[in-house]
């Protein structure tokens, strides 16, 4: 009997005890690096391409023609997405951080805030040629406005519309839609026979995001205020992400399994012929990797609602990209410092984006004839005249997940088949609005 | 052959602890020392694994912990009670979340915890039986058990997919049990989702417990009960379940613990934002504190979680070992 409580005593002290030690913390460090270990670095590199064992393949020469410029060794680490903003938080907590990380762009407020990102001033740009070598719209996704930028950018994306182009010529169609009008038109005869007109990530909050952005935008609404305070309920917000939601809701041209999708199970879909077009961030790699020729498809600016995507509401995505930033805690800041200079050098920027399908933020190398092809004739022209900044607030990545999570939710009604009406919306949104952290 | 006697000297000089007087005090404090002195590294490590993150996440609970304090969580301003009345406000939108997800978290542990039970004791006494096969049937029952947990529940999550998902081909294509296909990761389903991962995962481990308790029961209980002509649910009714009563308490209670508590599965099976019908509360405190980054309202929700989770086992072993003592008396 003695043993029996005893036992149970025991068990109850565990598993409070792993309740409560859910938040525990780490320790603080300070300081704005040192050359204490000049010989190597640590660098996270996120998931560029189609898995971590290609991203190792890719980037392993180049820290090798590194360390045979430098005599300094570079330890890679490539971190998957759904793992990276979760490991960057550890290491900020506990000051056991890499030296060299990759950020999202769309990240860089929220980690500026963090103050464990050293900050590119002027000198600090200096080191690694200046700031004019880099295109102004990747400039503006690297920390909040009036500040020095966490973090440089490395690789630009933006989002297109990828069609099939025998699915198209199947249904009669000359021409990729260039208004949300005609691709619902389109896509009414792309649909059917078990095929769908369009893919979408409906669990993947970030993804989402991208999108209510961008739909919000040609509706004239931002997600935050002047002075960063939240306003997802404006009625044009709600008119935007409800268009994005009726696309399967109303509109029934994607199919609703989408609903459920959040591991890029939309690319897998257009590559396979399932689905006849992709609103997606520099595909082309994956679609290769993926089996699917590049002749099999077309890319075409993401409609707009009227007219031609340019500035003010004929923004047609966001300003995409991989940003690089430093530990500020960093054992080997010179180093760090070189090797960010390496990475954003115009040979090893024509090399890693070719490599990614992505365009180089750094002026030089994307003027390269490698970056000239119609298919990134049309990234570059969209990150040039009708691309926009992820919002640059403190609390974006908590905007990425409350209204993210909301359009999940509102994709999950669609699917189950219930209606989407603007209150819903509204109602969503609203519920997003009330988790972001009171100020 | 010789065999040597030991002189009461010797036998003084080896066992000293018999010794009478102050010589045998050396040996007294060492051998009472001694237990004490081999648990000082786990006492030790349980300090610093647990107690103290768990005082660390305390003093948390009473901080505005955001990112612009996480580099240096001490340097966060203290905000007295605030984290906790934003927890405990069921009226504005943190608390009726946090309400909802432990609404939901009862709820889901009450029913895995009774199916659980329930599946593992009847294939336990099922089991105890001798029949052909017997051992390879066990084996297979401890297959979820054995499994590792991320193995286990992405096949599940494989499995649950809408459109090639291997529950919605057996129960809408070969079955034809539902109109069309349902959705299992999203919506309102999610919940029978999680339910049927937890069971599924969760009951070996309530058939290898009572197993082992079925183990100590005397096989003449049984016998004698027959002879009387007690038919096998009155067997079970009135031998099995009373004298299982012991290993039940502890199983329930661990169970119970562990269900309440469980972050995998929820967390493999939906990710970081779990449906609402399925807003178990270990991932929407994780999500508080590591995905809106309100560190200091997760701190406050965890402490209010262990109180919670103190009072009802502090109220479970009173009740039970009340009920235990009128039972011995």
């Amino acid at each position: 009997m003695r043993t029996t409580r005893a036992a149970a005593v025991a068990a109850v002290t565990m598993s409070l005890a792993l309740a409560a030690t859910a938040c525990g913390g780490g320790s603080s460090t300070d300081g704005g690096g040192s050359n204490d270990s000049p010989k190597t670095l640590t660098y996270w590199a996120s998931n560029q391409g189609a898995s971590i064992e290609v991203d190792k393949k890719v980037l392993q020469p180049e820290l090798d023609k590194f360390e045979k410029e430098t005599g300094i060794e570079v330890k890679l680490e490539v971190v998957p997405w759904s793992d990276l903003l979760n490991r960057i938080l550890t290491a900020t907590t506990s000051g056991q951080g890499p030296d060299v990380l990759n950020i999202g762009n769309t990240w860089s407020a929220s980690l500026q805030a963090t103050g464990a990102l050293l900050p590119w001033d002027k000198a600090q740009f200096d080191k690694i040629g200046g700031k004019d070598r880099f295109v102004d719209s990747a400039l503006g996704s690297t920390g909040a406005e009036g500040q020095d930028p966490a973090a440089v950018p490395l690789y630009s994306m933006a989002y297109a519309l990828y069609y099939n182009k025998k699915a198209f010529a199947d249904a009669g169609i000359s021409e990729p839609p260039a208004t949300w009008d005609e691709l619902v038109a389109d896509g009414k005869k792309l649909t059917g026979d078990g095929k769908w007109a369009l893919g979408v990530e409906g669990s993947n909050p970030s993804e989402n995001i991208h999108h209510a952005v961008v739909f919000a935008k040609q509706h004239g609404a931002d997600f935050f205020t002047a002075d960063g305070k939240p306003d997802f309920t404006s009625d044009k917000a709600v008119a935007g992400v409800k268009q994005f939601v009726d696309l399967m809701a109303k509109d029934r041209i994607v199919a609703p399994g989408n609903a459920e999708y959040a591991q890029n199970q939309s690319v897998s879909d257009f590559a396979k012929g399932k689905t006849a077009m992709l609103l997606w961030q520099s595909a082309s790699a994956n679609l290769k990797s993926q089996g699917m020729s590049e002749d099999a498809y077309g890319i075409a600016p993401v409609p707009v609602q009227s007219g031609t995507p340019g500035t003010g509401t004929g923004v047609n995505s966001m300003v995409m990209g991989i940003n690089m930033a430093v530990f500020k805690n960093t054992d080997n800041i010179d180093g760090a410092t070189k090797f960010v200079k390496f990475m954003t050098s115009d040979a090893e920027q024509k090399l890693l984006n070719q490599a990614y399908s992505s365009i180089p933020p750094v002026k030089g190398a994307q003027a390269d004839a490698a970056f000239n092809t119609p298919a990134n004739a049309v990234l570059k022209d969209t990150l040039a005249k009708s691309a926009v900044a992820a919002p640059q607030v403190a609390d974006e990545s908590q905007f990425e997940t409350a209204v993210g999570t909301a359009i999940k939710g509102l994709f999950a009604e669609a699917a189950a088949g219930r209606k989407v009406t603007e209150e819903s919306v509204k109602a969503a949104l609203e519920k997003a609005q009330q988790q972001m952290p009171a100020k | 052959m010789t065999t040597t006697v030991p002189t009461e000297a010797a036998v003084r000089q080896i066992s000293p602890g018999t010794a009478s007087g102050p010589r045998r005090r050396p040996g007294r404090i060492r051998r009472i020392g001694l237990p004490y002195l081999l648990l000082l590294p786990a006492l030790l490590l349980e300090l610093l694994v647990h107690l103290v993150p768990m005082v660390i996440g305390m003093v948390m609970s009473f901080k505005e912990l955001t990112q612009f304090y996480i580099r240096d969580w001490t340097t966060a301003p203290w905000n007295g009670l605030d984290n906790y009345s934003v927890s405990v406000d069921f009226d504005a939108p943190v608390g009726a979340a946090l309400l909802h997800s432990f609404l939901v978290t009862v709820a889901f542990t009450l029913l895995s915890v009774a199916l659980c039970w329930l599946i593992g004791t009847a294939a336990a006494i099922f089991m105890q039986d001798t029949f052909r096969g017997r051992g390879l049937l066990r084996a297979l029952f401890l297959v979820p058990y054995a499994l590792p947990v991320y193995t286990a529940v992405i096949t599940w999550v494989f499995m649950f997919q809408h459109d090639n998902g291997l529950v919605n081909h057996v129960l809408h294509d070969q079955l034809g049990l539902t109109d069309k296909p349902s959705f299992w990761l999203i919506g309102d389903n999610s919940f029978i989702a999680l339910l049927t991962v937890s069971v599924w995962k969760g009951w070996p481990f309530a058939f290898l417990i009572v197993m082992a308790g079925l183990q100590n029961i005397p096989k003449e209980l049984y016998e004698a009960a027959s002879l009387d002509g007690a038919g096998l649910w009155q067997q079970i009714r009135r031998i099995t379940l009373p004298s299982l009563r012991p290993v039940n308490q502890v199983l329930v209670l661990v169970l119970f613990l562990w269900t309440f508590n469980d972050f995998n599965t929820p967390y493999v099976l939906f990710g970081k934002t779990a449906p609402e019908a399925a807003d178990l509360i270990s991932v929407h405190i994780y999500q508080a504190s590591f995905v809106t980054w309100n560190f200091g309202t997760g701190s406050a929700m965890s402490v209010l979680l262990l109180l919670f989770l103190l009072v009802v086992t502090g109220v479970y072993l009173v009740i039970t070992s009340r009920g235990r003592r009128t039972a011995d008396v």
